[in-house]
């Protein structure tokens, strides 16, 4: 029987075959191990400076550039609330401060249940519908703070169900 | 093999055919911001009424039209009838729409936008003579929410790829020439002549070229690029062939925010149809010319925009600016020659050289040429997406194209150019939009973004956001930019908080002066704009901020306070529930109030207190802001 170490592994060896293997492979790389397993472990970048030949503390510099890169586990469900210009100018501070309340947790923080990552992000293309909010990818529009327990709610109740 | 011209000419009978299908056709708008409208939720209650009754129906998802204020949109095209565009289109309004109209004979005028094809329908007017659209000239939108953008044969049907064959006809140098002669400039920014950064690179040596298409979009608050690729990515793709056709460059990126999933997988399936139809490799089309492309996600960095930190994201380092000379199109991506182009600048190319440039620049004001699209948001009435001609007033954009601003608001400033840019106030809506008049103006064209602010917007507010959002993007490479953004924000902040000394708008002033001059890239050059032009067009703005520790339009939260009316208040007790520290107490039935020791100026209970009551007000210095009391409206449909 193969570990979930190796099982791991042999899932970060095939990423590595779906790319050149060149230097400018590994912020695709990285981004197909954040896909896949939702962050970048210990693990994972050791195992990519043995297999890439680029040294960890090289990998961390370039992850640790781009804000799309995480190094702890995700919560279940991401929220993302948007700050962009137009958000902003149409109550997007008031919408993440009512997340923040209502989740009990700052923005860039996981919720202590592991249930919800809160991020802040800067204009996810829906200026025309602004405030947005973004959760697991769909977006909702004209979000007023009254409407935050409901939509939070929707995706809260949803794991006693598996 | 079947040849692209037979590809084309099959394209175009269905094409025809689909134009007067017997069977019932639904466009949906279905791009992501038809989506978050409720596009999805419009789809499945449309295809599970057409499974239900075994209807014979054909629905099909098309990208983005452009009035976002107006989604969902669908758009019916029914035989023997004129096609309408329908607006604000629900699950119930499309079934409704299918039984009376497609299967009926009431065409629900009361949802309809207007008829997109001629013929008469009472009550239901021209398309485009609806307000948000009889100004617009719509060219490199003119597929969007029109075909299918996962179908290749859609762009085909609709002169597809000829301006590419075009140019392969031509030859690169008299491409070149045409390019030239239509006197495009760049749109992601800098307005930077087309043809200039290419001859740069074709005259540099070596064999090897590059060209990468900027698809980071990180002005937050605009979505031209978005809807383009989104609503027709091969528009941008045959502006790539045509690009580097003429450049000869053999291989092709383009960089795109990660943010925007549907316009990664909208590129993905096109750029397979490329390939299947021998638009991409070897000798393509017999030309001789090989090329290709792919796609690298970005990873949340806005500096990433910037060209040379964009290389450094490809070439997978830290996305940090390098000094310029040497320009990338002399030593760019892996020291190569590389021209890099904005979206909506690809976008334009196919126009240009399938109907000329003479015709191309018939659009524009002498120094801008050609039409430009801009992204509509904030405090105006109709949002979206729109095409105009460059040199058209400011005012026929906000105030016609938009509406202006809803809720009896006053128009305070329009901002252009995201963080790079400024605030233009009311008073200069005459302004053409054009690279030099709103340069001058002290913003910049920047890339489309516009967003309306009223007179419910505070300008310290604004000018304090952007900074904040450029400190945070801030590579650090250079102090004036990493220390300067840092200190120009402390200084807003002071300000905005009512410890402000008037000692400090000149503070802000030769602080941005030494950012501009000590910054490495763009990022650091232009990052002072959104202050220097609030404090140039509001500076009573600030200085009422400073003197009397007031924000007129009550934004600022260290400024302000929130009470209750006891003559207002009925007691419903619902501001008490939703304050998150419980600062507001009082007995049912009876007038509450709120304890300002305890209060955090969330406004909680100002958007929650029911308009019939309006029983919250705020103060700020001097200044008391009630809100007009409103009578419930009935819903009707
Ligand atoms: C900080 C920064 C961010 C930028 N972001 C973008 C962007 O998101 N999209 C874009 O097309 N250009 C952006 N630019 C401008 C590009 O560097 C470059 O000028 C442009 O892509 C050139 O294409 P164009 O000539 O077709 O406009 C940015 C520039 C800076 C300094
Ligand atoms: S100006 Fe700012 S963003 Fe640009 S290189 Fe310097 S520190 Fe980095
Ligand atoms: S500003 Fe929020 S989606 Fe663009």
């Amino acid at each position: 029987m193969t570990s979930s170490r190796d099982k791991g592994l042999s899932r970060i060896a095939d990423i590595l075959a779906k790319h050149p293997a060149n230097r400018g492979s590994l912020i695709p790389v990285l981004q197909d191990i954040q896909q896949d397993f939702g962050y970048l472990s210990e693990e994972a970048v050791a195992e990519l400076e043995r297999r890439m030949g680029i040294s960890a503390n090289e990998i961390y510099g370039v992850a640790t550039f781009y804000t799309q890169f995480r190094f702890s586990p995700p919560g279940e469900h991401t929220i993302l609330s948007c700050q962009g210009t137009a958000c902003h100018v149409r109550g997007g501070r008031q919408i993440l401060t009512e997340l923040e309340q209502r989740l009990g947790v700052t923005a860039g923080r996981t919720t202590a249940d592991g249930k919800f990552d809160l991020e802040r992000v800067a204009c996810i293309g829906c200026c025309a519908l602004a405030p947005v909010v973004a959760v697991d990818g769909k977006v909702h529009a004209q979000v007023t703070a009254k409407k935050i327990p409901s939509i939070i709610s929707r995706y809260a109740g949803e794991g006693n169900f598996s | 093999m079947t040849s692209l011209q037979q590809v084309c000419t099959e394209a175009r009978v269905q094409w025809d055919k689909l134009q007067d299908s017997e069977v019932p056709v639904l466009f949906v708008g279905a791009a992501t911001c038809g989506r978050a409208a409720g596009a999805t939720e419009v789809l499945e209650a449309l295809r599970e009424r057409i499974e239900r009754d075994e209807l014979n129906v054909l629905v099909i998802e098309v990208g983005c039209l452009g009035p976002c204020s107006f989604e969902p949109l669908v758009i019916v095209h029914k035989n023997g009838s004129p096609r309408i565009c329908y607006g604000n289109v629900g699950p119930d309004e499309v079934v409704r729409i299918l039984e009376s109209h497609v299967f009926g004979d009431d065409p629900c005028a009361r949802w309809a936008l207007g008829k997109m094809t001629p013929g008469k329908l009472d009550g239901i007017d021209d398309f485009n003579t609806h307000p948000m659209m009889h100004r617009q000239v719509r060219n490199i939108l003119r597929n969007c929410g029109l075909i299918d953008p996962e179908n290749v044969h859609h762009y085909l049907a609709r002169d597809g790829y000829r301006g590419f064959l075009k140019a392969l006809e031509l030859g690169p140098d008299k491409t070149l020439e045409e390019i030239k002669a239509s006197r495009l400039r760049g749109r992601g920014g800098a307005g930077f002549p087309a043809w200039r950064k290419w001859q740069f690179c074709r005259d540099a040596p070596g064999p090897t070229k590059y060209l990468i298409c900027n698809a980071d979009e990180g002005d937050p608050g605009a979505f031209m690029n978005r809807s383009l690729i989104e609503g027709d990515p091969h528009a941008v793709l045959e502006g790539m062939l045509i690009a580097a056709f003429t450049l000869g460059a053999s291989q092709g990126y383009i960089y795109c925010r990660a943010e925007y999933p549907l316009a990664l997988q909208r590129l993905d399936v096109a750029i397979g149809q490329m390939r299947a139809l021998g638009l991409l490799g070897r000798d393509i089309q017999g030309s001789g010319f090989c090329f290709d492309l792919s796609v690298k996600k970005g990873a949340g960095a806005f500096v990433c925009g910037e060209e040379t930190a964009l290389i450094a994201s490809i070439e997978g380092r830290r996305g940090m600016p390098q000094p310029r000379p040497p320009f990338p199109a002399v030593s760019g991506l892996l020291g190569k020659p590389t021209v890099i182009q904005n979206v909506e600048t690809l976008g334009n190319l196919p126009l240009i050289l399938r109907n000329g440039a003479q015709s191309y620049s018939q659009y524009g004001s002498e120094s801008s040429k050609g039409t430009k699209t801009f992204a509509l948001a904030g405090k105006i009435k109709r949002t979206g997406l729109v095409e105009v001609p460059l040199g058209i007033k400011l005012k026929d954009i906000i105030c016609e194209i938009g509406g202006g601003v809803p809720d009896g608001k006053a128009l305070k400033a329009v901002q252009t150019g995201g963080p790079s840019g400024g605030c233009i106030p009311a008073e200069k809506m005459d302004l053409p939009v054009d690279y030099e008049a709103l340069t001058q103006a002290g913003s910049i064209m920047g890339s489309g973004g516009m967003i309306v602010l009223d007179e419910d917007t505070c300008m310290v507010d604004v000018a304090k956001y952007f900074l904040s959002f450029t400190q945070a993007e801030s590579c650090g490479k250079c102090a004036p930019c990493r220390v300067g953004t840092r200190a120009m924000l402390s200084i807003l902040e002071r300000i905005a908080a009512g410890e402000g000394q008037m000692a400090d708008l000149e503070k802000l002033e030769s602080v941005a002066q030494t950012i501009r001059d000590g910054s490495l890239c763009g990022l650091g050059q232009t990052a002072p704009n959104p202050v220097l032009t609030t404090l140039r067009y509001f500076r009573n703005e600030y200085e009422e901020h400073i003197r009397k520790g007031q924000c007129p339009a009550f934004v600022c939260s260290r400024m302000i306070s929130y009470h209750i009316d006891r003559d207002r208040c009925s007691g419903c007790g619902a501001c008490a529930r939703v304050c998150p520290v419980e600062a507001i107490s009082g007995q049912k039935k009876k007038p509450h109030a709120i304890d300002q020791e305890t209060c955090i100026r969330c406004g909680m209970c100002l958007s929650t207190c029911p308009a019939r009551y309006a029983a919250v007000f705020r103060r700020s210095g001097e200044l008391t802001r009630v809100e007009p009391r409103k009578e419930v409206k009935r819903k009707s449909d």
